[in-house]
Order: C-alpha cells, then sequence, then structure tokens
C-alpha cells in the first residue's frame, strides 16, 4: 500500500519541491522563458480542460477571451498604442477579467445550447473573430498591439527579477487548481458533469441546463482572464499575434498533450510544449520549421492515445497498481481494478 | 431526489401550458432579429440614396465576394453534411491550391504572367492548366487525409477535428518554409476583358469578379443537379439522413464518402484558385478562409447548400457594406458586425437558418 500511495502522491509531492525552488534551480532565463510560461499557458489549457472535461464543452474560445482580459487590462493602463486611458494596475486587472467573464457569459448564453462539435466550431468562429477586431481596431490595438505595458508594483521587472513573476504565476496556477478541483467535487461541478453525460437526463431532473452550461463557460473564461493578464505581465506587451489562431491551436495542443480528461495535464502539456519549443528552436535542422514538427506530434497524440500524455501515465500506473494490487490479494486474478484515480472525470468520450 | 406526486388535472393543465408555450424571451429575441434587420436594410437604403453609384459597386463587391465564399463553404458543407466531419484544413486546402496555381503558372508562363504594366500576359492554358490541375491536387490531398487519417476515426466528431487542425498546423508551416510569406497574385487569362461596362451611371466593374460569381452560380447549379437528379447524389442525400441505414441497403458508403471528400477538398482548391486571381493568396489565408467556411454554415445550417449560398450571400453583403457603411471613423469595427449577425442567427436558431438536427 505505501508503494500505491507512492505512485499516487510521489510525483505531486516532488513537482511542490521542484516548483518551490525553482528560482534555485533553473537560471533567469529558463525560469522565464520555459516555467513562468509554461505556468500561464498551463491556466490557459486548464480552462479548456476543465471545460472540455468536467462540462463536455470544447471550447476553441479561451484564447479570444483571454486576449479580452488582456487586451482590456494593457488598454487601461500607460501603455504605448491603445487607448490612453491611464488607470491603477490592479483595478485595470480587475476590469480585464470582468471584461473577459462578461463576454464569457454573453457567449456561453448564445452558444450554450449548441453541443459538441457545434458549439466547437461556434466557439472557434468566435475567437478568430476576437482575433480580427483587435487587429483592425487601431484604437484599441491595430498590428502593433498594445507595448510596454505598465504592470504592478510587486511584478517588478519581470526581465530583470524572473522570481517575482514567477511565483506569482505559481500562486495563481495552484489557486486556480486548487478551486476547480474544489469545484468539480462541489454540488454544481457535480451538476456540470451531469450534463456533460446527458444533458437531457439533467432538464428532466430539474436542472436549467442552458444556465448551468453558460455559468461554466463564465467560469472558464475567468480562468481564462488569469491567463491573459499573466502573459500581458510576461510579455509586457499584447498584439493580435498574441491571441492568433497558432496559438489557439497551441493551447489546444497543450491540453490534448496534457490530456483532456484531467485539470493537471494542463501544465505537464504546457511545460512539455515550451520545454520542446525552447530545445527544438535551438536545433539547426529544425529551427524554422517547429511548428511542422509540433503539428507532427499533435497528429501523433490524437492518434494514439486521445488521453494525451496523462492519458498514458493514467494507464502506466493503473497497470502497475492492479499488479500490486493482484500481488497484494495473493494472486486473485483481478484483471482491471478501477480505481477512482484513474478517471477522476469520468472515462466518457465527449458528447458528440 | 423528488417524490413523484400524482398530478391533478389542474397541475396537468398548467404542466402542458409550460410544456408547449414558446420559451420565455423568444418573442422578444424575433422582434429584436425583425428590428436589426429592418434597421440594417433601412440603414443601407439611405446610404445608397446619397449615393448610388457607391452601392452598385460595394452591392457588386459583395455579390461577387459572397459567390467566392460560396464556392469554398459548399465543399465544407458537403464534407460535414454527409461524414460529420470537421474539416479545419478546409482553409489550408484553399490557400495551398492558390500556392500551387501561382506556382504553376510561373513555371508555364517562366514568370512573365503579369506585363510591367500590370496588365495579363496569361494563355487561356496558362490560367486554366493551374486552376484544373491545383485543384485536382487538392482534392487528391483531401482524399488521401480521409483515407488516411479519418476514415478509421468514423464517428469520433472530436478526435477527427483535432486531426484536421494538426494537418492544418503542418500545411501552414510547409506552405511557409516552400512559398514564402509573401502576398501572391495569380493572372487571369490575358483573353478576359479587363473591365466590363455596366451601362448604369457610366460604371464599369471588374470582368473578373463577375466571372467568379458566375462560376460559383454554375457550381452551386451543377452541386444541386447532381444532388437532387443523379443516383449518386441520392446515395449522399440518404447518407446525410442515415449513413447507417445506406451502408446497410448494400450501398459502399466508404466509396461515397471518398468521394464527397475528394469533391470538398476539390471545391476548396477551385476556391483558392479563383480567391488567388480575384484578391491574393496569402499565408493568412488558411486562418482567413476556415472562419468564413465557418461563419457561411454556421449561419446556413451545416450540410445544407442552400443555407450555404444564403450564409455566403449575407456574409458577402455584410462584409462588403460594413466596411464603407458604417459611420465615418468606425469602418474598422466591421468585425462587430459579423459577430452580431452570428449571434443573432443563433440566438434564434441554434442550428443555422436550414440546420436540421443530426
Amino acid at each position: 500500500m505505501t508503494l500505491d500511495r507512492g505512485i499516487r502522491w510521489g510525483p505531486g509531492l516532488f513537482t511542490v519541491l521542484i516548483l518551490a525552488l525553482a528560482p534555485l534551480i533553473f537560471s533567469d532565463f529558463y525560469l522565464s522563458a520555459v516555467i513562468t510560461k509554461a505556468l500561464w499557458l498551463g491556466i490557459a489549457a486548464v480552462s479548456l480542460i476543465f471545460l472540455a472535461g468536467y462540462v463536455g464543452m470544447v471550447s476553441l474560445g479561451q484564447v479570444a477571451l483571454y486576449g479580452i482580459a488582456g487586451f482590456t487590462a494593457a488598454n487601461l493602463v500607460v501603455a504605448d498604442g491603445g487607448s490612453k486611458v491611464a488607470l491603477n494596475p490592479w483595478l485595470a486587472t480587475l476590469l480585464g477579467l470582468g471584461a473577459a467573464v462578461a463576454v464569457g457569459l454573453f457567449l456561453g448564453a448564445i452558444a450554450s445550447r449548441s453541443y459538441g462539435i457545434y458549439f466547437l466550431m461556434i466557439t472557434l468562429a468566435f475567437s478568430v473573430l476576437v482575433y480580427f477586431f483587435f487587429a483592425q481596431v487601431t484604437q484599441l490595438s491595430g498590428f502593433g498591439g498594445v507595448n510596454n505595458v505598465e504592470l504592478p508594483s510587486v511584478v517588478g521587472n519581470p526581465l530583470q527579477q524572473p522570481a517575482r513573476l514567477f511565483y506569482i504565476a505559481l500562486v495563481v496556477s495552484a489557486a486556480v487548481y486548487v478551486s476547480l478541483r474544489y469545484i468539480a467535487r462541489a454540488p454544481l461541478g457535480l451538476a456540470f458533469q451531469g450534463v456533460r453525460d446527458d444533458p437531457a437526463r439533467m432538464r428532466a431532473l430539474g436542472y436549467n441546463v442552458p444556465l448551468l452550461r453558460t455559468v461554466a463557460f463564465g467560469l472558464g473564461a475567468l480562468v481564462a482572464g488569469l491567463a491573459g493578464v499573466l502573459s500581458v505581465w510576461w510579455n509586457t506587451r499584447i498584439s493580435p499575434g498574441s491571441i492568433s489562431l497558432s496559438q489557439t491551436i497551441d493551447v489546444l495542443v497543450i491540453a490534448v498533450i496534457g490530456g483532456l480528461y484531467r485539470l493537471e495535464g494542463a501544465w505537464v502539456g504546457a511545460v512539455v510544449v515550451t520545454v520542446l519549443d525552447n530545445w527544438l528552436r535551438g536545433i539547426d535542422l529544425v529551427g524554422n520549421r517547429f511548428n511542422t514538427v509540433i503539428g507532427v506530434i499533435f497528429l501523433a497524440i490524437v492518434l494514439v492515445s486521445p488521453g494525451g500524455l496523462m492519458g498514458i501515465w493514467g494507464s502506466a500506473t493503473g497497470a502497475l497498481q492492479s499488479r500490486f494490487e493482484r500481488a497484494a490479494a495473493g494472486g486473485d486474478p483481478d484483471p482491471l481494478p478501477f480505481t477512482e484515480e484513474r478517471h477522476p472525470a469520468g472515462d466518457t468520450t465527449i458528447v458528440p | 431526489m423528488q417524490n413523484i406526486s400524482t398530478a391533478s388535472p389542474d397541475s396537468d393543465l398548467a404542466l402542458r401550458r409550460r410544456l408547449f408555450a414558446v420559451p420565455p424571451g423568444t418573442l422578444a429575441l424575433r422582434a429584436l432579429v425583425a428590428a436589426a434587420l429592418v434597421f440594417g436594410v433601412a440603414w443601407v437604403a439611405y446610404k445608397a440614396s446619397q449615393d448610388l453609384r457607391v452601392f452598385v459597386i460595394v452591392g457588386l463587391n459583395g455579390l461577387t465576394l459572397a459567390g467566392l465564399y460560396f464556392v469554398v463553404a459548399s465543399g465544407f458543407t458537403l464534407i460535414f453534411g454527409l461524414m460529420r466531419v470537421v474539416n479545419m484544413a478546409h482553409g489550408s486546402l484553399y490557400m495551398l491550391a492558390g500556392f500551387f496555381a501561382f506556382d504553376l503558372q510561373e513555371r508555364l508562363t517562366g514568370g512573365e504572367a503579369t506585363s510591367a504594366f500590370g496588365s495579363s500576359e496569361a494563355g487561356v492554358g496558362d490560367w486554366v492548366i493551374p486552376l484544373v490541375v491545383a485543384s485536382l491536387a487538392v482534392g487528391v490531398i483531401g482524399l488521401v487525409m480521409q483515407q488516411l487519417f479519418l476514415r478509421w476515426n468514423q464517428g469520433q466528431e472530436l478526435r477527427q477535428a483535432l486531426i484536421t487542425i494538426a494537418i492544418s498546423v503542418i500545411i501552414a508551416d510547409q506552405a511557409l518554409a516552400h512559398f514564402g510569406g509573401i502576398a501572391q497574385e495569380l493572372a487571369p487569362p490575358s483573353v478576359f476583358p479587363d473591365s466590363v461596362q455596366l451601362h448604369v451611371y457610366g460604371l464599369s466593374y471588374p470582368f473578373f469578379r463577375i466571372f467568379v460569381l458566375l462560376a460559383a452560380i454554375a457550381v452551386g447549379l451543377v452541386l444541386w443537379a447532381v444532388i437532387q437528379r443523379t443516383r449518386y447524389g441520392m446515395i449522399v442525400r440518404a447518407g446525410v439522413d442515415d449513413r447507417h441505414m445506406v451502408s446497410a441497403l448494400g450501398i459502399n458508403i466508404q466509396l461515397v464518402f471518398a468521394g464527397a471528400f475528394f469533391v470538398g477538398a476539390f471545391l476548396a482548391g477551385l476556391g483558392g484558385v479563383l480567391g488567388g486571381t480575384m484578391i491574393s493568396v496569402d499565408k493568412g489565408n488558411d486562418t482567413q478562409y476556415l472562419l468564413i467556411a465557418l461563419i457561411v454554415v454556421i449561419i446556413g445550417g451545416m450540410g445544407s447548400l442552400g443555407g450555404a449560398a444564403l450564409g455566403a450571400l449575407a456574409l458577402g453583403l455584410v462584409d462588403s457594406f460594413g466596411d464603407v457603411y458604417l459611420p465615418e471613423g468606425y469602418t474598422n469595427y466591421s468585425v462587430l458586425l459579423i459577430f452580431g449577425m452570428l449571434v443573432l442567427v443563433l440566438a434564434v436558431r441554434p442550428l443555422g437558418l436550414f440546420g436540421r438536427p443530426a
């Protein structure tokens, strides 16, 4: 049983330890360019994974929502480009998050009556429209974007003091993870999962399904908005390029690599992609064709394991656990012990 | 769990009323949509009355754009309607065909398709051969994609969408590597006149744009005739409604799927060459035309040819009138008009104007 627990908790404890000491272990460049970036990309991806895995809404609009938060926050503080409003950075951040949630609720109300692949297409169309909106509207952005954004003083200068932004991103990531896990097990989260598994039955039980889906989408928008604000702090700028279709696909790749069904997969996928990014760009042969490599990896993962890396991890530990349990039970042939740990989000396909 | 109580006749009536009543807000929504429509038409009429010449030109721009959008979206909706595959690489196929055709035309004419004065010096073959070859090549790419990756994932809509997204990432990057990031323009055949006289207000209009509109109408008519009047079309229509039953009747549905995917991809390619000649072909076209295909079919209803025509018309007209008729200083907000149109349609008809539940 101790081994069993080791498999369950070991990787988590190890990760927490590494992360707490990360500024001592990694160089400033690596900390900022890989780890902090992976943290905020992970937050963007977890908003997608939460919606996909727990509510059955595969949304490709998360990057647009984080763009709305980022652009709103960046436009409301001192910056080059954008509107000439200059508010307190914290206030601007709050307003940015508020804007993302408001747009998220509005879009959720419209799109929540569509399911599965229709929902995916509507959110994708919305995402690309938001990109073209910011690319065209020079009063708010234009192609150059909003540059040299003023940050809250606690962030300092992300280039010279990368540890500060790292810890902020770490705290936000942890808070998001814990909150989403909590919500997933609260009555609201159970209702979400009911909606995912059988909307018609939930309706028959008296739940307001479109409202639940709208609320879930608003919640996802809040999480995506946090990622958007962090991305602005990390870049000190935001441009339409930060929310283009390729960024949407990047976040989707991260979510799929991490596995669309497990929250922690978001950060696993984000770390894998940013590390790969950093490593592959250094190789001459690949350097310029990085996106082809990512595309091929993405294709391979979708073809081989729909559960992504976390799915592979899940089946590996599941196999190990079942071996231990069989050994403990004196060779009792128990072929497939179903542990809740393996499929916390339920072993269901996404609602077609 | 609530107890199931026995319903008295009174509450039964109330329940029935609740069940069959129009959902609250629906009437208000319909009124809102009608108001938006009336306002839009009135605004265009008011603007048109100020300068009819602009109205004619902008209207023709909208119609010809709609033609191009229809060609692209009809392939997308054909594939979706029959196979429930959302081909996220549709825009990539469009872009690829444009680049292929441009490359081929360069080779055929030795890079001298356009004279120093910008007029076309391409022979008929210098344009028709790239058109046919590029469209066929893209059709084959689509077919290979379907056979290699999608065929054995039937019914797994999300997985298929993810697969096509991955392919679009690869195509985008490879296209950038081989064709560069510069916008290119195909030269139309030099036998085409540059412009035609409209015989109203002494206006003339680019001939090729009219040609695209006519080509789109021809494509639409051919598709309609094939789908409504031939045996193959009958199978396709039956497949849209119930592919399992079609398969059970002894028809090789896999062959039908393969054929439809080829035609769908071919239409994307045709659109790419027409668009590459009418406007240009550029590295961002994959995103742009995927968006256009998505919006057209979301508005028109997935899998409906008539819906695609109506959606393309709506998008083309809103697109071109929005750019010109919005109040001074706000013309760059025209994306919001398209978004608004999408929202209004979805609010009233979540499955699109002609959409039917799967």
